[in-house]
């Protein structure tokens, strides 16, 4: 019995911070994101050679066959460095979609790609948590057709995973005919978005139903949680580093009561959510009876803790932290790129409480 | 992580809840903090024999003597919530003086104060605050000098709850003047009815009497009633003020709270349609039941690290500020359920629950500030926690000075 992580568990986390910190400061994510959202594959290489990629794939695929709890922590990492890497449509979610509902040939053709990082797939799940502007798609004729927003991975994805009519998933071709991707911008330049659209296009059926659908959509917010988890962490020790380094009326403005107590604040908020990603990751898959829900309210906590503490530690640098100068900022829209993605945390707790059978 | 309930967790919940079913007749009507009657006592005694309550603590002090289980310990809190059943005694002997004693009292000490304040024989009140000593506790001024192989001690305390009924209090005197006002203090076990004690009951906005004043004119205590060493008590003050904090902060009381308004909103309904229909207020509940998993989920860990004899840090620094202001926000939206029968308070017609939500609305406030204030708490946070600058110190004038003017 234990509540925590293994030593194993903190030893990954600490070998991506310390690769991420070394080769992907906030410097490369910023001139690499200078025109928008992009995946850096220079840094997916760096990924794939720790293992990272190919964690949730199984081993007979070339993975590493591990748990959302392992994937969890690497994304918090991930989200702490905002690095703009597409490691949860790939690695976490296609993963768990095609070992899950693929079929054998399915499986051969994508999971050790998976693994070694060399593909990426996009995932487009966003009408599971509510369709705007009249997404959707119809299909006829083995060939989808309709438009879907909101899609998470790489822009050189070569596969998208799309969810379509009747709880159902395919797998489109990027090249198939009738294709069509357009970018979204979002006010997050560290993670890529994109709609597609398409003609009558070839696709193939995944054995996917409304269960599996719901896995990956709780898969999908434990991620985004712990990726808002890893922003606002390191947000809270910005803020903390700087009150006790900044002074004014000849003291270090971190000795001010009203600046110390946003930041207690902050941290008092910020540290319970530690233990409900982590126990909602490993309700993914140890306890899925609790699974659904936990993951509804990792999600909506995390953002709406998540928000707390990017105001607050923006506000705590003065003006400062409101300048591209200090790039505060990549944490600030990180967290609120998060927070909506998925489902909004209004979203998230109305699922919550159908689940719960309240409504 | 490894959580898994294995065959051995199974049949403990399974002895709990068949546990549970068939006591319904000894569940005691009445809890609280205050002296517990003979009903009271008795479900005490059931408790600790099969170990859902006093589980770690060792049988010649009369708890269960287990072995620190954080799944038997979850699965109790929960399945004690999910039947509505009351818990064990939880005063400030039980909770906060007797883990004192057992990390610091002498063999007697645990001997004579441990088992008697476990069945709840004896009630203990904590005579700390002081009228001029509450946030700044260690500027306490009761005085206790020597004579022979006694303390004499003069002096006054304040806010002293369930001094009206205890038997024992813990004591924090002043014993050297002339130290440094942390090093001057000693922590003192003596009993109420002691000769030159007075204690005058102070109401609270509640309506109840929960809180007392405590004069101490002349009172002899032996030397050997200390806890510690002499001049310590500051130590062991703050190691009882640590228990105080988990016990003010529990999340399981949160769980209850959670588990009791779902049930009202489910029940209850306005213009014929029940409240969990109505978006707004289940919205509310929801954020409230993501705190309560968050610090459920926290207080797991807190419980895993201190198995470990790991330091959880700041995970267990913000326990009493986040636990106490969530029961608070819990208590507001049951008020705000009931809307108009919510205001409903001593005993009026169409009451519901007992008026037991106006009065925690009201009583949570005072754990807020009790215990250590929420902006002491942030100050420990950012200090402790975040290793942010202490609060500057004015220059104070010698404790001596200030307990002659
Ligand atoms: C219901 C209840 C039960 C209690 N039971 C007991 C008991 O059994 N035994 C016992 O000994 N005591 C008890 N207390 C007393 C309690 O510990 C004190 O009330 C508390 O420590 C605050 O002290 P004070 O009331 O003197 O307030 P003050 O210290 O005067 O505080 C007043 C305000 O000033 C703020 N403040 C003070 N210092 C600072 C600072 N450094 N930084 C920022 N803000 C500050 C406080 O946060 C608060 O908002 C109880 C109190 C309550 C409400």
């Amino acid at each position: 019995m234990e509540f925590g992580l293994t030593e194993e568990q903190t030893m990954l986390q600490q070998s991506i911070d310390r690769f991420l910190q070394t080769n992907c400061p906030l410097d490369r994510v910023r001139e690499l994101t200078e025109d928008g959202a992009v995946h850096d594959t220079e840094t997916w290489q760096g990924l794939t050679d720790l293992g990272v990629t190919g964690l949730i794939a199984p081993e007979q695929y070339g993975g590493l066959g591990m748990s959302l709890l392992d994937a969890m922590l690497v994304q918090e990492m991930l989200g702490r460095h905002v690095t703009p890497v597409a490691f949860t449509a790939t690695s976490v979610l296609a993963a768990l979609a095609i070992s899950r509902a693929g079929t054998e040939e399915q499986k051969a053709s994508w999971l050790p790609g998976i693994a070694d990082g060399s593909l990426q797939i996009a995932v487009a799940l966003s009408e599971q948590s509510g369709a705007r502007d009249n997404a959707g798609l119809v299909f006829e004729d083995g060939t989808l057709s309709g438009h879907v927003l909101f899609a998470l991975g790489a822009p050189e994805a070569q596969v998208i995973l799309v969810n379509g009519p009747d709880h159902s998933l395919f797998a489109v071709q990027a090249d198939a005919p009738g294709v069509e991707r357009q970018a979204l911008r979002s006010i997050d330049d560290t993670q890529v978005i994109a709609e597609f659209s398409f003609s009558e296009t070839p696709a193939t059926q995944l054995q996917a139903d409304q269960a599996l659908l719901d896995q990956l959509v709780d898969a999908g917010r434990v991620m985004l949680a712990a990726d808002t988890l890893g922003a606002a962490q390191h947000m809270i020790e910005k803020a903390v580093d700087y009150a006790k380094d900044r002074k004014q009326f000849n003291r270090v403005i971190g000795s001010f009561q009203a600046v110390k107590h946003m930041c207690a604040e902050m941290a008092a908020e910020l540290e319970p959510c530690r233990s409900l990603v982590w126990y909602s990751a490993h309700a993914f898959d140890d306890i899925p009876d609790e699974s659904r829900l936990l993951a509804c309210h990792a999600k909506a906590h995390l953002a709406e803790v998540g928000r707390f503490v990017a105001r607050t530690a923006t506000e705590v640098h003065g003006g400062m932290g409101f300048t591209d100068l200090m790039g505060l900022h990549y944490w600030f829209k990180r967290i609120g790129f998060n927070r909506q993605i998925l489902g909004s945390p209004e979203r998230a707790r109305e699922d919550a409480a159908r689940i719960q059978g309240w409504i | 992580m490894d959580l898994a309930y294995g065959p051995e967790y199974q049949a403990y919940r399974q002895q709990v809840r068949d546990f549970l079913e068939s006591s319904k007749e000894h569940w005691p009507l009445r809890s609280g903090l205050g002296k517990p009657n003979a009903e009271l006592r008795r479900w005490q005694s059931m408790l600790i024999e099969r170990g859902y309550t006093a589980r770690t603590i060792p049988k010649e002090y009369g708890g269960y003597g287990g072995e620190p289980d954080i799944l038997k310990s979850r699965i109790t809190a929960e399945e004690f919530t999910r039947a509505g059943a009351p818990g064990g005694l939880a005063g400030q002997g039980v909770s906060m003086l007797v883990p004192t004693l057992l990390d610091m009292g002498t063999d007697e000490q645990k001997q004579q104060w441990i088992p008697k304040t476990l069945s709840g024989e004896v009630l203990w009140c904590q005579g700390y605050s002081e009228p001029g000593a509450g946030s700044d506790l260690a500027s306490l001024q009761t005085r206790a000098t020597e004579d022979g192989d006694d303390f004499i001690i003069n002096g006054q305390k304040i806010w002293t709850s369930t001094a009206h009924e205890a038997d024992m209090i813990f004591c924090l005197v002043r014993t050297e003047p002339d130290a440094p006002k942390h090093q001057g203090i000693s922590y003192l076990l003596f009993p109420m009815d002691t000769p030159g004690i007075e204690v005058r009951p102070l109401n609270t906005m509640t309506g109840l009497a929960e809180f007392n004043e405590v004069f101490f004119t002349d009172v002899r205590v032996p030397k050997s009633s200390i806890v510690g060493e002499r001049g310590q008590g500051w130590l062991v003050a703050n190691a009882t003020l640590k228990h105080e904090r988990g016990m003010l902060g529990d999340p399981n009381t949160a769980g209850t709270r959670l588990s009791l308004i779902i049930k009202l909103m489910q029940e209850e309904t306005v213009d014929g349609s029940s409240l969990m229909e109505n978006p707004v207020l289940r919205d509310r509940l929801l954020r409230l039941q993501s705190q309560v998993l968050a610090m459920q989920f926290n207080g797991l860990r807190l419980l895993s690290s201190s198995i470990k004899g790991e330091s959880a840090g700041i995970a267990r620094l913000i326990v009493k500020l986040q636990g106490c202001e969530l029961n608070h926000q819990l208590a507001a939206l049951a008020i705000d359920c009931y809307g108009e029968l919510g205001i409903l308070y001593h005993g009026s017609p169409r009451l519901r629950a007992r008026g037991n939500w106006q009065r925690q609305y009201m009583f949570d406030l005072g754990l807020i500030i009790g215990g250590g204030t929420a902006q002491i708490q942030k100050n420990i946070i950012s200090e402790r926690g975040l290793g942010m600058p202490r609060e500057p110190k004015p220059a104070s004038p010698a404790v001596k000075s200030m307990a002659g003017s």
